[in-house]
């Protein structure tokens, strides 16, 4: 009999490190998948085009449910496991299934952060999570006018922008006066503001929300300057928090997120876990690229293939909204000893900001223009001393080739 | 709009050098006008050199002076514009009282080349004849006055023997002082057809430099600058002692050459003291002595190389004499030629507008010759002793001895050595009056009355060109504001003089009143001279309408058909007794020797493309790209001495002042000198006005400034960033540190360098470039800590103007951005890449222009040279059309032929 692999959670991480896995040992483990949600894995990076109308569910869908038959992958999905005995081994599903693991790999993922202002557990306030809230989203459009996006972060503005595709009013509320602000610097942040503003979103910077208003449904968001905006959706996208109450409650070694090693090991040898409810040497994550490298690392761990170790690499970010090219990476905002080069063209809403330390790239900016993102990128993973083409090197890995 | 127009092209003269060539101009509907050279013109026949061929370029009204004006007070005070009869009358008014109170010698006019003959004619009548004094001078003073004395004193007048024509029949040409390949480019071309079909055509090329000249000569002499009274002392020396001697032409058709042999041979009769004197090889100088020896048909044709030198009267001598004794002059393809610089250099020399000439080719210094003018002018008074030549005149005006000064086309804050001398002069000046065409010049600056002629083709009249050839320069477009010509204004205020005599009723009544003069008691048993005009006399204006092209003399009898291409056929001089004069010439150096503090010899000539001050060539955006910025010509071993580097802006100092500009090799200067070219001003630099470093020094005979040595040193000029700014519209750079504003097409074109630290680039440049909108359509590009910063205000879709900074030298070229101004739009990729500078794809770099005619830029000759494997010039021609149009840039191809050609050879394999 093939021991056992449990995986707790059908998401993007947790299928990509069976895929992994598959990859350098087809048949060695009899693998039983554990999701909260009713379908197969979807890539909840494309939820924005979706909410846009650009793309459809099944779009999106990663792993069909053939998929999972086809590999033998028994699937429990929108079955969420409540409780994992790590003494016996065994994991149990909110319906009272029981599956004994041999292996087991956390990949729970994270949950929105709902701000817990007054009002926040009103009808119509929701996050930006998944395809029920997609679903909830096109639904409010359909019979509502007023929505407001609380945070004007990544997730946010695809949000906003969704919204407004849905053919809703959308003002975004953000705490700070830069939107973006883990990703972006001022200035790209206001190119895009003014970007977004031209397609016909609403911005409140440096707005404290202070209440969610409404008799038995939303109806209007109350700032701390007394000052309230209508609102008949409310969606938060003020963050997110890694699931990790199921393994807490496993005992298992937590700090903000379950502390993983090199290999993406718990401090359990017989769990593994992956994605956003890891934390790597402090670390935690929110972006893909990273987490496609833990299913890497991880993958080839549980095939026993363990030479891989888990680097963390900064991870560029892009902004899904249609006709707004972004593209951040690294260290965009610098410090003492850091060099900046900056190009500017607003008119044709250009923003470009190299961040050098030592003679190499690292972090970069770029808006309007992301072409080069990745070569950028690539210059930061690669520590290349680019002293030689630093007054080509804003303008582009064409002209610094030619 | 009359199509029509289109066909009306009228036939004039060049604006230009002294070669005269005849344009055909064509006005055109829309206000352009085309330019050819005129085939029928015997100077050119049809060829135009790159500055004549852009004359169309330039007639264009920006910049122009169109109304009289004056200043309310004095210094900061602002031009007001009034009537001509308000500023003529207050200018009389000035003039009446200074002459009342300080004498005729209080006032002063200084006039100018640029001149017509009717012009001059009048303003010299009304200062010797009227005003009753000689001080009027010229800035011909600066140029060809050496020459003058030269031949007045060896051929008793002011007379020049030969024609062009003598240099398609010459053996051997020498030239002496001259760049004649890019100041005289239509002469020089004819030289080098002529030696196409006589590759036997010796050409000698004596300078300091490796001009652009030297690319055709079979032997280049590089002569220690001032040097040249040693080698043409050598040369007579040389002729007498192997018997290249003509006996009966000495006997019967000189004087004095036992003491000018005398003179040579103290320090010339040994040619290797002679070769060491000139610090040329012995073999070199033998070559010439031998091959002049050895050919009769010889021309020394000479220009500013030895007249603007403190010894450059003997040096016109020492040539001259060298011809005569071997009697090579008189006859076809022989004789000393002096080049002039000017248009009309010699029409002033005729009506005598030089402080120490009369007029009509007669003397001051004659109490019969001044009685014979007076007469015929019927003028109250005559001035009875020479005025104040150019250095002198604002000398005197410094020291307040001349009150009033009327200054006519000419730029002397720009032009005359120790111009800053200049400066202080008419600050302190009480009365400074400007006949210009441009508004805003470095002299215009200080004027009190400014007032507005006419320019090239407006003006009417004529010129006179170094052959002595009289032609015409006619108007094809008309009077600009209130612009008149300046023999009218002239004549306009004699009147408001109160003086008799200037009531002209056109200008050919001026051209005729001159012609009558020259002609006036000219007869063997009276007052002879060679210079009788007499023949053009009693034209009526239809008859000076068609005046075609004819050099003087033209006797009475042969009248306007006649003309004489060439003098002395029958060994006749004007000295009364009839010989030719050798002059003993003592060989001396510059006055001012280089020492320890200053130990450089700086010369100055000009460049291919532009002419004097640049007021008119420098609005051809055509002419400004073979040489876009002034600089400092050096041999490398020297930058390295004095720590300058290629490329880098360095000072250069003398006694006198200082100027900045960039230090550049390869102009073929040997270590111990520099070369700075004349033309740039105060409106085109910050600071590279050659002429407030020029020792004030002048030939004690001729008065010509010694423009081509002044010792100076040279240092570093430390900055700490350099820029280029390319702007529709004019900058105020005042606040930057050095600065050269050069014309380009549809924009202007700023090469800066500074010395402050900027904090904010940004708006630092939005400030300089007057961009306060803040959401002008800006783009930028910022390394701040390398300091390098790019911008570019966009308008409409349309290249505004940019800014390239850099702490070095390492700013993208000029052209392809400059090319944008050009375009209605910016097409996407072209915006995309305006902060490089260059086109993102990768574009071929042409490099700087060589031929200005066609555009052919440096490395599209060379790797057409490399690629098609071309030998020779006319395959270059062939090629590219480089050289195949006005050919001034046949010597740089020459040039570039031969290098690459020896690139090709070094890589090839063995």
């Amino acid at each position: 009999m093939k021991p056992a692999l449990v995986v707790i959670g059908n998401g993007m991480a947790g299928m990509r490190t069976v895929e992994e896995l598959h990859k350098l040992a087809p048949d060695l483990y009899d693998i039983t998948v554990f999701g909260a949600e009713p379908y197969g894995n979807y890539n909840r990076i494309l939820l924005s085009p979706v909410l846009a109308g650009e793309k459809t569910v099944e779009d999106i869908m990663l792993h069909t449910r053939e998929w999972y038959e086809k590999h033998h992958i028994t699937l429990h999905a929108g079955d969420p496991v409540v409780h994992i005995d790590r003494r016996k081994r065994i994991v149990r599903a909110q319906s009272g299934k029981e599956v004994r693991y041999d292996r087991l790999l956390l990949a729970t993922g994270s949950k929105p952060f709902i701000i817990p202002v007054p009002g926040h557990q009103l009808p119509g306030v929701i996050a930006f999570r998944d395809i029920q809230d997609v679903e909830t989203m096109v639904e409010a459009a359909r019979n509502h006018k007023h929505a407001v996006v609380i945070g004007g972060g990544l997730l946010g503005l695809e949000a906003a922008n969704g919204l407004l595709r849905q053919g809703m009013q959308v003002t975004v509320v953000h705490v700070t006066d830069t939107l973006m602000n883990q990703q972006l610097d001022k200035p790209a942040a206001q190119l895009l503001q003014k970007a977004l503003e031209n397609k016909g979103l609403n911005f409140l910077l440096n707005a404290q929300t202070a209440e969610i208003a409404g008799p038995d449904r939303v109806t209007a968001v109350r700032f701390k300057d007394g000052s309230e905006i209508p609102a008949d959706l409310v969606v938060m996208t003020a963050g997110v928090r890694p699931n990790i109450a199921l393994a807490k409650e496993a005992g298992l070694h937590c700090d903000r997120a379950i502390v993983v090693d090199d290999t993406l090991q718990t401090y359990d040898p017989r769990v593994y876990a992956v994605g956003e409810c890891v934390q790597h040497r402090s670390a935690t994550f929110g972006l893909v690229a990273p987490i496609w490298e833990q299913a890497r690392v991880c993958g080839a761990h549980l095939a026993g293939a363990g030479h891989r170790r888990y680097v963390q690499q900064s991870s560029p970010t892009r902004l899904k909204v249609t006709g707004v090219d972004l593209y951040s990476v690294g260290d965009f905002i610098g410090g003492e000893g850091s060099e900046d080069l900056v190009l500017r063209d607003a008119r044709r809403g250009v923003y470009k900001r190299l961040v050098l330390k030592d003679g190499c790239v690292t972090g970069a900016v770029l808006y309007g223009d992301v072409q080069d993102g990745p070569w950028y990128y690539d210059l930061i993973q690669n520590r290349t001393d680019i002293t030689p083409i630093r007054q080509h090197l804003l303008f582009g890995q064409a002209l610094c080739a030619a | 709009m009359n199509l029509s127009q289109d066909n009306l092209s009228v036939q004039t003269t060049c604006a230009y050098c002294g070669v005269g060539c005849g344009v055909k101009a064509t006005p055109k509907g829309d206000g352009t006008v085309a330019v050819a050279g005129d085939k029928d013109h015997p100077a050119n026949l049809g060829k135009l050199c790159v500055k004549g061929s852009a004359l169309g370029e330039t007639v264009g009204l920006e910049g122009r002076l169109l109304y009289p004006q004056v200043r309310d007070a004095r210094g900061s005070g602002s031009l007001r514009r009034v009537t001509w009869d308000e500023a003529l009358g207050q200018v009389a008014d000035k003039w009446k009282a200074v002459i009342a109170e300080h004498g005729p010698d209080a006032v002063a006019l200084y006039v100018s080349g640029q001149l017509l003959t009717e012009d001059y004619y009048a303003a010299n009548k009304l200062m010797k004849g009227y005003v009753g004094s000689a001080n009027i001078d010229t800035n011909s003073r600066l140029c060809m006055s050496s020459a003058v004395a030269g031949h007045k004193r060896a051929f008793g007048e002011d007379l020049v023997p030969v024609c062009y024509e003598d240099l398609e029949l010459a053996d051997m040409i020498v030239l002496v002082g001259s760049n004649m390949a890019w100041c005289h480019p239509i002469l020089f071309q004819r030289i080098a057809r002529e030696r196409e079909k006589r590759p036997n055509l010796k050409l000698v090329v004596v300078d300091p430099r490796r001009t652009a000249t030297c690319e055709l000569a079979d032997l280049h002499l590089p002569v220690k600058p001032g040097t040249d009274v040693w080698l043409f002392n050598g040369l007579l020396s040389y002729l007498s002692r192997i018997g290249a001697v003509d006996p009966e032409y000495l006997a019967a058709h000189t004087s004095g050459f036992e003491a000018a042999l005398a003179a040579a041979e103290v320090d010339c009769a040994d040619p290797a003291a002679v070769a060491k004197a000139c610090k040329i090889s012995l073999a070199a100088l033998m070559e010439f002595y031998e091959s002049f020896a050895g050919t009769a048909k010889v021309i020394t044709a000479f220009s500013m190389g030895v007249n603007q030198s403190s010894a450059g009267t003997d040096k016109a001598n020492s040539i001259i004499n060298c011809h005569l004794i071997g009697g090579r002059i008189g006859k076809p393809g022989m004789g000393p030629f002096s080049i002039t610089g000017q248009p009309n250099a010699m029409g002033g020399r005729e009506v005598g507008g030089l402080a120490n000439m009369l007029a009509a080719h007669l003397d001051l210094d004659n109490c019969a010759h001044r009685d014979a003018v007076q007469t015929f002018w019927d003028s109250p008074r005559m001035a009875d002793k020479p005025g104040l030549k150019a250095v002198d005149l604002f000398e005197a005006i410094e020291a307040g001895r001349v009150k009033a000064v009327w200054i006519m086309a000419t730029n002397p804050v720009v032009s005359l050595p120790n111009a800053d001398q200049v400066k202080r002069a008419l600050a302190k000046c009480e009365l400074v009056v400007a006949s210009d065409i441009i508004q805003d010049t470095d002299t215009n600056a200080y004027a009190d009355v400014l007032l507005p002629a006419l320019g090239w083709g407006e003006k009417d009249g004529t010129v006179t060109n170094s052959e002595r050839r009289i032609s015409r320069q006619r108007p094809f477009l008309p009077a600009p504001g209130e612009a008149r010509g300046d023999w009218w204004i002239i004549s306009q205020f004699a009147q408001r003089m109160g003086y008799a005599g200037f009531d002209f009723a056109g200008v050919h009544e001026v051209f005729d009143e001159h012609a009558q003069l020259s002609a006036w008691r000219n007869s063997a048993d009276d007052l002879p001279r060679v210079f009788n005009i007499g023949g053009l006399s009693r034209m009526d204006r239809s008859a000076f309408d068609t005046l075609a092209p004819v050099q003087w003399p033209v006797l009475q009898h042969v009248g306007v058909d006649g003309g004489t291409a060439r003098l002395f056929e029958d060994g006749r001089y004007s000295h009364p007794d009839g010989k030719a004069r050798f002059i003993a010439t003592v060989p001396r150096l510059p006055v001012h020797p280089v020492d320890e503090d200053f130990p450089l010899s700086l010369n100055t000539g000009r460049v291919r493309d532009q002419w004097h001050t640049m007021t008119r060539t420098g609005r051809s955006a055509k002419l400004a790209d073979h040489v876009p910025e002034s600089f400092i010509d050096m041999h490398p071993q020297d930058a390295l001495i004095h720590g300058v580097r290629e490329g880098e802006l360095a000072r250069v100092t003398s006694q006198w002042g200082s100027m900045v500009a960039r230090v550049q090799h390869g102009g073929g200067i040997a270590r111990g000198g520099v070369f700075i070219p004349i033309h740039w001003s105060g409106q085109t630099s910050s600071d590279a006005r050659v002429g407030g470093v020029v020792n004030p020094v002048v030939d004690p005979v001729s008065g010509e400034p010694e423009f081509k040595h002044t010792p100076v040193r040279i240092e570093q000029f430390r900055v700490s960033w350099h820029a280029f700014i390319l702007s529709r519209s004019e900058l105020d750079l005042d606040s930057v540190a050095h600065w050269t504003r050069i014309q380009g097409k549809d924009f202007a074109r700023y090469e800066l360098a500074g010395r402050n630290t900027i904090s904010d680039f940004s708006e630092w440049a939005r400030e300089l470039l007057g961009v306060q909108d803040p959401d002008a359509d800006w783009l930028e590009y910022a390394d701040r800590t390398e300091g390098m910063y790019r911008a570019v205000h966009v308008v409409d879709d349309r290249i505004e103007q940019c800014i390239f900074l850099s702490p070095r030298l390492d700013l993208p070229a000029r052209g392809w951005l400059a090319g944008l101004f050009a375009e209605p739009q910016l097409a996407d990729a072209d915006r995309a890449s305006l902060l490089i500078g260059r086109p993102l794809k990768k574009g071929v770099d042409v490099g700087p222009t060589v031929c200005s005619c066609f555009g052919v830029g440096r490395n599209t000759i060379c790797s057409a040279i490399r690629d098609q494997d071309l030998k020779s010039v006319p395959e270059v021609t062939a090629c590219l059309k480089a050289g195949g149009n006005c050919g001034s840039c046949v010597p740089e191809l020459k040039k570039l032929l031969a290098e690459t050609r020896l690139e090709i050879a070094a890589h090839a394999p063995a």
